[in-house]
């Protein structure tokens, strides 16, 4: 105990622990009415959420103090952030990513909350849930990840939805042949290719499975795995070269301009390079099946909302808002300006959706199961500091599958023996 | 023993000092000294006291040992690249950059035509921030839309300047010379200024070649400019890091010890025992080379 505390104390005096949190204090003091710490630093999500802030002053006649932080620093930060002085209601992502911070003490039980709420499917009440059972999410709007494509290239082509993975291959290889390159891909910032890794696992080996080796249970190095590895690997010929070197947004253009055939992405970037006008072409299918056994029953589908978080300072009004921002008028005032998401509450009238959305929500309404995504159904620091450059690392030299899950396993054993 | 009797009497000089003298010195001393404990100090030796233990940052400190450094010397990919390019780091930096920073001073002071427009064109670069020189590495060399590959041609498959691990540090480390070039160019113009004139004539009488002339009187002369050049190219060499975070966050290829730190320390789940493992290790290779460095250029000094 007493080198414990002396280590704490040590690690007080670098103030790399307390600079943080001063100065996130500095930033807000104890004024009245709730404070809401928003990642949502790009244009068209901020605004977006401040309407649907906006909704909520004029119903309640109570304000809300929003502060948004740059997405990336929000993220960096979050550690000590919560362990600060946090506002008091804050943006953040479903699944393991939440419940991490659930575990940590560092979150607010809103399960009573939950019991009034309507809407919600019991695979969103799941993702909202901690590992103690109790809910500490309140999901605000979500985006399926999918293949996507464009209507008039399949339609002139004749190309057909693939059902299966040799389907799924063999147009990959007609449209090689059309001079098209298959898949638009880029990998650059590390996460885009973590969509294709989920999808080959859970068609392959089924869900379960998917979310047990996300959890640190099953071994990197089984034959589940590396038979993961070896049907992308049968893949990567048809993907764009260079894809280490390729931004998403890069790769997205590529699928606008219609030099790529498909693309696997989230609802949230393809359309980004698209006009208004030809939106409505873009289109998108389910990740083809694999394995019979567990046919496409699974859907990835991020989903991001709100937290409370335990240290909060206006505890009643954060509630207040929280059950606001749960009702589906709530995120529809969202959804009006950021089309690119879908509401997470069932009850979201679909008539202001368009083609697009509506296929997403079917999609995810038919699914069994609905994981989060790589990086927020693992540790965060398993998928930052192993997985994004396993995964780069396979894109880059994909022959050499043993190395590489052995260099997983290794890494996976020590970072999961921390806690 | 009357001679020594005066130097005694100068030793016991400082106890002159009034109380006041006495107070003074010790503020304007211990100031600077605590700031030094809390503000270097500490945190150094924190980050050394954090390497032998496993931290998230939230919850308990446990003792892990030696845990981290083994890890990281064996199971840990990202490691050996980053210590191997920031060693590549060092030597294009010393041995590229520096020598040809040193030659345009030379040409510069020669007073070359237009020399005027070459030191100020030289130097722009300088002015940018590591992380900004990243940008605009990456509007030239990225694969699909950059500005080389546009004037290469490119063809069916262009070269992935930034994507491909064998090329991109060699491209980073183009730009990083780009910038440090102007930096040390102008450090040494500064010091060419200031060599006594006289002292080329006197070699120009001695019948000294040009060549010469630089290398046994001039050169020797900016030894004081040399040791700041040194050590600014060492301290640049190792803290590398915002152009390749710019570039790629420092993965496939543009790995550096310091880019290592920030992916364990800096994040929602941190390792904070292992990132400061890292650091250790990366606080060892600078002292290791600014203190060699810096006592053979002290030991130069006296020999002369």
């Amino acid at each position: 105990m007493p080198r414990r505390s002396l280590l704490r104390g040590m690690a007080a005096g670098a103030g790399a622990v307390a600079l943080p949190s001063l100065l996130a204090a500095c930033g807000d003091g104890p004024g009245d009415g709730v404070t809401l710490g928003s990642n949502a630093s790009d244009t068209v999500p901020k605004r977006a959420y401040a309407d649907a802030f906006a909704a909520y002053e004029k119903k309640s006649k109570k304000p809300v103090k929003v502060n948004t932080v740059n997405h990336e620093n929000f993220q960096e930060n979050i550690n000590r952030y919560l362990q600060g002085t946090p506002d008091d209601v804050f943006t953040w992502f479903a699944g393991y990513r939440m419940q991490y911070f659930a575990r940590k003490g560092l979150l607010a039980d809103i399960s009573d909350l939950w019991r009034k709420f309507e809407g919600f499917s019991d695979a969103v009440r799941k993702q909202s849930t901690g590992e103690d059972g109790k809910q500490y999410f309140v999901p605000y709007y979500y985006y399926p990840w999918a293949v996507f494509h464009r209507k008039s290239v399949f339609r002139t082509r004749g190309y057909e939805i693939p059902e299966n993975f040799d389907q799924y291959r063999a147009l990959a290889r007609q449209m090689q042949k059309d001079g098209l390159t298959p898949f638009a891909f880029g990998d650059k910032e590390g996460w885009p290719a973590m969509g294709t890794f989920d999808y080959l696992d859970m068609r392959a080996n089924g869900y379960d499975f998917h979310i047990a080796l996300m959890r640190g249970e099953k071994s990197w190095t089984s034959p589940q795995v590396r038979q993961v590895f070896d049907l992308w690997r049968s893949l990567l010929p048809y993907h764009q070269k260079g894809a280490n070197g390729r931004t998403w947004q890069e790769a997205a253009q590529s699928l606008q301009g219609k030099k790529a055939g498909m693309a696997v992405l989230g609802l949230q970037h393809p359309g980004q390079p698209f006009t208004s006008e030809n939106r409505a072409d873009l289109d998108l299918f389910p990740f083809p099946e694999i394995d019979p056994a567990f046919g496409k029953e699974a859907v990835e589908a991020p989903m991001d909302g709100f937290l409370m978080a335990k240290k909060a300072r206006h505890r009643e009004a954060a509630r207040d808002l929280l059950a606001f921002l749960a009702t589906p008028q709530a995120e529809l005032a969202y959804l009006k300006r950021d089309p690119n998401n879908v509401a997470a509450n069932g009850g979201a009238g679909t008539q202001s959706y368009d083609a697009l959305q509506k296929k997403a929500v079917r999609l995810v309404a038919g699914a069994r199961q609905i994981s989060q995504f790589m990086d927020r159904d693992t540790r965060p620091d398993f998928a930052s500091t192993v997985l994004i450059q396993a995964l780069q690392q396979f894109i880059g030299d994909p022959d050499d599958i043993d190395g590489l899950v052995n260099s997983i396993e290794r890494q996976k054993k020590q970072i999961f023996a921390a806690d | 023993m009357p001679k020594t009797a005066p130097r005694r009497a100068r030793r016991r000089g400082p106890r002159r000092h009034t109380r006041r003298d006495r107070a003074v010195l010790c503020v304007l001393l211990g100031l600077p000294i605590l700031l030094d404990l809390v503000l270097v100090w500490g945190p150094t030796m924190a980050s050394v006291g954090l390497s032998f233990t496993d931290w998230d940052g939230v919850g308990d400190i446990t003792w892990a040992g030696l845990g981290n450094y083994a890890h990281l010397f064996t199971d840990y990919p990202q490691f050996w690249p980053a210590v191997r390019n920031n060693l590549l780091w060092l030597a294009a930096l010393g041995l590229l950059a520096t020598p040809f920073g040193l030659l345009l001073a030379a040409l510069i002071d020669r007073g070359v035509r237009f020399s005027r427009f070459y030191q100020s064109t030289l130097y722009m670069p300088v002015v940018l921030s590591l992380a900004v020189v990243g940008f605009i590495a990456q509007l030239i060399l990225s694969r699909d839309q950059g500005a080389l590959n546009a004037l290469l041609g490119g063809g069916k498959d262009p070269v992935d300047w930034l994507g491909d691990p064998d090329l991109n540090i060699w491209m980073i480390l183009l730009a990083a010379c780009w910038r440090h070039t102007g930096y040390v160019m102008i450090l040494y113009l500064a010091g060419l200024k200031s060599v006594d004139p006289t002292l080329k004539e006197a070699a120009a009488i001695d019948g000294a070649t040009e060549r010469q002339t630089f290398f046994r009187v001039v050169l020797p002369a900016l030894r004081p400019v040399n040791v700041i050049v040194g050590v600014i190219t060492v301290v640049e060499a190792l803290r590398a890091f915002d152009i390749v975070y710019a570039v790629n966050k420092g993965r496939n290829g543009l790995e550096l010890l310091s880019v290592l730190v920030t992916d364990n320390i800096v994040g929602e789940a941190s390792r904070i025992g292992f990132g400061s493992a890292i650091a250790v290790v990366l606080l060892l290779v600078s002292l290791g080379f600014i203190v060699t460095y810096l006592v053979q250029e002290l030991r130069g000094e006296e020999r002369r």
